[in-house]
């Protein structure tokens, strides 16, 4: 087993849960599937999804929820 | 007023700390962690940090902006537009720390911020409304409303809202049959099968009317014509709506002065209407409470600045202006420059600006954020600023709006300037043949397919 940092694809505004009522979409320690949604990044009052590249164990997020964040900053740790 | 805090950014904020210093106010700039180099913060007189760089912990965060605004020892706090502009709380929790809200009183923003009382204060002060009725189960009394109401005809569950199951009917046969299913419909999803009946407008021009208010007495600067909208967003704004009549002007801006002087309007606000051009009825949307991204065309075209009046009336003065001195002069455009890559279906683009080449001459005003080495932080809103052009007629202006934005480069990041470069060519936009889903069509045909010279910088 490895251990992959996973960039964060753009700047903005990152968040772990759809919304601020609502459980986050991935815990630490959480599976994943390549295509799953893990968060949302707000550029400029626009939400993108964040989505898993592959598939894994989520180590630890790197990021806060609703902390900013840049394009390639480090965003969350995947055990493949 | 002496000390002024500026609950803003961008721009807005820009264009704010102009107004004060011009007359003698000094200025505290609010920034977040994202935005301490930003020009308003280079150009204020004091700089104040009140959270980090997400809006909802910063430019969002009453309390923060509150305290700090007391903190630093300002008398007013002005909001801009966005943001908290239009939150009663936060103009009740300025004013309650004892400082001026620069803008209406609490209860005035929150009246037209409910849209369904606004409309009915609108409608009991006279000025009309976008014919609607219903909110009936029978289906006799819901087709003599549609009689009274004219078709085409919306559709829409009473107890529904953000424009799901929304029809469209074009005569009564029709909508006989709609309103059989729209009522099964909103049935088995809200649990009530009441309807509501509003007329449809298919072709409308977006227009509204600026006005100002001094508690006591309130004046309009006539209106502006923003049809040309991508996603319910302005893109391109002129001042006045040339292709009006004057007697269908002065029934509209009368009409906004009625409803502005019913509600003792106090600052400057905007009032929206849908204008049916084929059969010249216009009907009242919303009102904004506030300044307005594209107040500079009516400044352009009645020589008056808005915001040193907004701040002339926060201060307790008595409005100066009496509305026969208001006069229209010439012809405005702005065209909004957005940090958005309009060849990638206006994809946000921030970034750092590089180079930057303002255009000038006669004419001319570019209000705008920007500098060389300037950040276009991810967190905000897209807008860097907005090109205004004047002339004597609106031929004129177009000419000399294509000759600016030839000169206008911003060099670093993506921006609408193709988009506006094209739009100040086309033969619609040039014969006023628009309204407001005239640019969702334009994009459709893909018009960024053969540029050249427009996509240079």
């Amino acid at each position: 087993m490895s251990t992959k940092t996973i960039a964060a694809p753009l700047p903005g505004t990152f968040y772990r849960r759809p919304a601020p009522e609502e459980p986050p979409f991935k815990n630490e320690g959480d599976p994943v599937a390549a295509g799953e949604q893990v968060g949302l990044i707000e550029v400029m009052k626009t939400f993108t999804a964040v989505l898993a590249e592959e598939a894994g164990h989520i180590r630890r997020f790197l990021v806060e929820n609703e902390a900013p964040v840049m394009a390639g900053e480090p965003l969350y740790e995947l055990e493949i | 007023m002496r000390k002024l805090f500026i609950a803003n950014r961008g721009e807005i904020a820009v264009r704010i700390i102009r107004a004060a210093r011009e007359l003698g106010i000094r200025t505290v700039q609010a920034v977040s962690a994202a935005d301490r180099e930003m020009l308003a913060a280079r150009l204020a007189d004091e700089v104040f940090e009140v959270g980090p760089a997400p809006a909802a912990k910063s430019y969002l965060d009453r309390e923060a902006l509150v305290r700090a605004a007391v903190a630093s020892g300002a008398d007013a706090v002005h909001p801009g537009y966005g943001f908290l502009a239009e939150n009663a709380t936060f103009a009740e929790a300025v004013e309650r720390a004892g400082l001026v809200f620069v803008g209406p009183r609490p209860e005035t923003i929150r009246l037209m911020g409910d849209k369904a009382r606004a409309r009915e204060f609108a409608a009991a002060a006279g000025v009309p409304i976008v014919p609607g009725g219903g909110g009936s189960l029978e289906i006799n009394e819901l087709l003599g409303c549609a009689r009274a109401i004219g078709f085409p005809l919306m559709i829409k569950a009473a107890a529904g809202g953000g424009g799901r199951g929304i029809r469209i009917a074009s005569n009564a046969e029709v909508l006989q049959r709609l309103i059989a299913e729209a009522q099964s419909e909103a049935k088995a999803a809200f649990g009530d099968g009441a309807i509501y009946l509003e007329r449809f407008l298919p072709r409308a021009r977006h227009i509204e009317v600026q006005v100002l208010g001094d508690g006591e007495r309130a004046v309009h600067l006539f209106e502006r014509e923003c049809s040309l909208q991508r996603r319910r967003q302005k893109l391109w704004e002129e001042a006045p709506a040339a292709f009006l009549t004057s007697a269908q002007r002065d029934a509209l801006c009368d009409s906004a002065v009625r409803l502005a002087a019913a509600m003792g309007y106090r600052g400057a606000g905007t009032l929206e209407y849908l204008l049916d051009e084929e059969r010249g009825e216009y009907f009242f949307i919303e009102m904004n409470t506030r300044i307005q991204v594209e107040h500079p065309v009516t400044e352009m075209v009645t020589g008056l600045d808005l915001v040193r009046e907004m701040l002339g009336v926060a201060a307790g003065r008595p409005l100066g202006l009496r509305q026969g001195e208001i006069t229209l002069r010439g012809h405005a455009i702005e065209c909004r420059i957005n940090a958005e890559d309009p060849e990638r279906g206006f994809l946000p683009a921030p970034g750092v600006v590089h180079a930057v080449i303002v255009p000038g001459g006669p004419g001319v005003r570019f209000d705008s954020m920007l500098y060389p080495g300037c950040a276009v932080p991810p967190f905000y809103d897209s807008l860097l600023g907005k090109l205004v052009v004047w002339d004597e007629t609106r031929a004129q202006a177009l000419a000399r709006l294509r000759r600016a934005l030839a000169e206008l480069c911003i060099d670093g990041i993506r921006t609408t300037i193709p988009a506006h470069r094209i739009l100040a060519a086309h033969p619609d936009v040039a014969r006023q043949a628009v309204h407001t889903r005239w640019i969702e069509t334009w994009l459709a045909g893909n018009p960024f397919a053969n540029t050249g010279a427009e996509a240079e910088c």
